[in-house]
């Protein structure tokens, strides 16, 4: 099993291979729909952005509130299909690494990670519970006005993840659907 | 005539809220157990056993199995003897949701509109179905849906002469469609016959019955042990990346339909088949 500390270089990042799991550690930050849409539209309108994606990760999740005493609630990936539209300008312009989700993406997204060498990692859907045990601390860094939308910044330790998409392009749901389909 | 109490009714959904969100059933566990057995990818046996250990520690640390704690759908049977006493049964329901989810720590996920969508901030409402049955009990069931899979549903309007084929035809479309999304294995309900909206209740009816349960009638038990297998050669795969197992079951319900038609829904159900009852 791979074991990865942020920030990923891009020589690490090179390495990596689609379907291969790899467990993550250290700082990445929560974005969704609305602070990508935030984020773009103050990136076109030449405001200053309220965190630096330089080399970062982005998980895309929307989390349960947490318990008393505890730092987030159940915590598993959401569909990155709908961040589409807005990861391209991320990886390009904001000099984004890599992303967190489930599910497939368009092909507008893989040409850009590919272009910028980045990768795109799948958490399990549905698996929130252990995936917020794997959250050691939680903190908003930005947009606190939208709730469970909010972008955090998020410690994690060993992170379960799967290389979805790798910088060369390969596709781990392509991949793996070819092999098992009858 | 049997009077039963709002305060009752308030309490049982409460209760039912957290403890779907939390607790899956044995027929899950021995559904997840048997798949995990016939994986071939290696991969997909790997993510099978952390869908498992998350289950473990979802039920013993009281987190929610999967963040989207859903829009709460809840069955009720309502027994024509019964009297509601101290309010309206919707109210309590929608109460009962609220106490819920606001006090289990679960999210909130229902927006006021369509189109202005603000969240409501208490998950209500929920989309209540009230059957009137005889006797003299209130059975409520809290089913909670997230929206990855309940994106991934379908209804078309078959010709009769497409007949069983069309059907399989129809289910494969749009569990294809689906592919990684609804967070596989997934189970498949599929409400067959009746009209336009009986199939779709139907379908979404047929994601109560317990995993590898079949149905009644030999022709539709058959049929829905063929779908499962082509499902399951589509290779798919746990969480779409690659493998034998995309569903655990397929659910089909049936009702009589007009001569002209042939109604089928497809509402499909992720790993976390969520759902609580209780008898009043
Ligand atoms: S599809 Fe189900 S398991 Fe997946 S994120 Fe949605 S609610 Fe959770």
């Amino acid at each position: 099993m791979t074991r990865l500390t942020t920030p990923l270089s891009s020589d690490i990042i090179g390495k990596l291979e689609a379907g291969e799991q790899v467990r993550l550690s250290g700082v990445i930050f929560t974005a969704r729909d609305a602070a990508h849409k935030k984020l773009v539209e103050t990136y076109r309108a030449g405001g200053k952005l309220p965190v630096d994606l330089e080399g970062q990760i982005i998980y895309y999740v929307g989390p349960c509130p947490p318990k008393p005493g505890k730092v987030i609630g159940s915590a598993g990936p959401t569909t990155s299909g709908r961040m589409d539209p807005y990861t391209p300008l991320l990886i390009r312009q904001l000099g984004l690494k890599g992303m967190i989700g489930k599910g497939n993406r368009s092909p507008e997204v893989v040409e850009a990670i590919k272009e910028k060498g980045a990768v795109y990692f799948l958490a399990l859907g549905g698996a929130g519970a252990l995936l917020a045990q794997r959250i050691k601390k939680a903190e908003i860094v930005a947009y606190e006005e939208l709730g469970p939308e909010a972008i955090y910044r998020l410690e994690v330790e060993d992170f379960p993840l799967i290389v979805g998409i790798d910088s060369r392009g390969q596709n781990a749901y392509l991949m793996g659907k070819a092999r098992y389909s009858k | 005539m049997r009077n039963i109490r709002v305060r009752d009714i308030i309490n049982a959904v409460e209760r039912l809220c957290v403890e779907a969100c939390t607790t899956l059933h044995g027929d899950w566990w021995e559904a997840v157990e048997e798949a995990i057995s016939r994986e071939e990818s290696p991969l997909g046996k790997d993510i099978l056993k952390l869908l498992q250990e998350n289950a473990r520690l979802a039920a013993s640390t009281g987190e929610a199995i999967c963040q989207d704690t859903g829009m709460a759908v809840v069955f009720v049977e309502l027994g024509q003897e019964v009297h509601i006493e101290g309010g309206s049964l919707y109210d309590a329901i929608n109460e009962g949701i609220r106490r819920g989810y606001v006090k289990g720590y679960l999210r909130k996920s229902v927006v006021n509109d369509p189109l202005i969508r603000r969240n409501t901030g208490d998950n209500t409402p929920a989309v209540i179905h009230v059957d009137i049955v005889p006797g003299s009990n209130l059975r409520i069931t809290v089913a909670p849906k997230g929206g990855g899979s309940e994106n991934c549903s379908g209804l078309k309007m078959l010709r009769p002469a497409d007949g069983r084929e069309g059907v399989i035809r129809y289910v494969l479309e749009v569990v294809e469609a689906a592919g990684a999304n609804p967070c596989p294995p997934i189970t498949v309900g599929v409400g067959l016959g009746g009209n336009f909206e009986m199939a779709a209740i139907l379908a979404k009816k047929a994601l109560l019955r317990p995993l590898g349960q079949r149905h009644p009638e030999a022709h539709i038990a058959e049929l829905e042990t063929e779908i499962l297998e082509r499902i399951n050669s589509t290779g798919i795969g746990p969480q779409g990346l690659g493998g034998r197992i995309t569903a655990l079951d397929v659910h089909i319900e049936t009702y009589p339909t007009h001569i002209t038609s042939l109604p089928v829904a497809v509402n499909i159900q992720c790993h976390a088949t969520r759902h609580a009852e209780a008898f009043l």
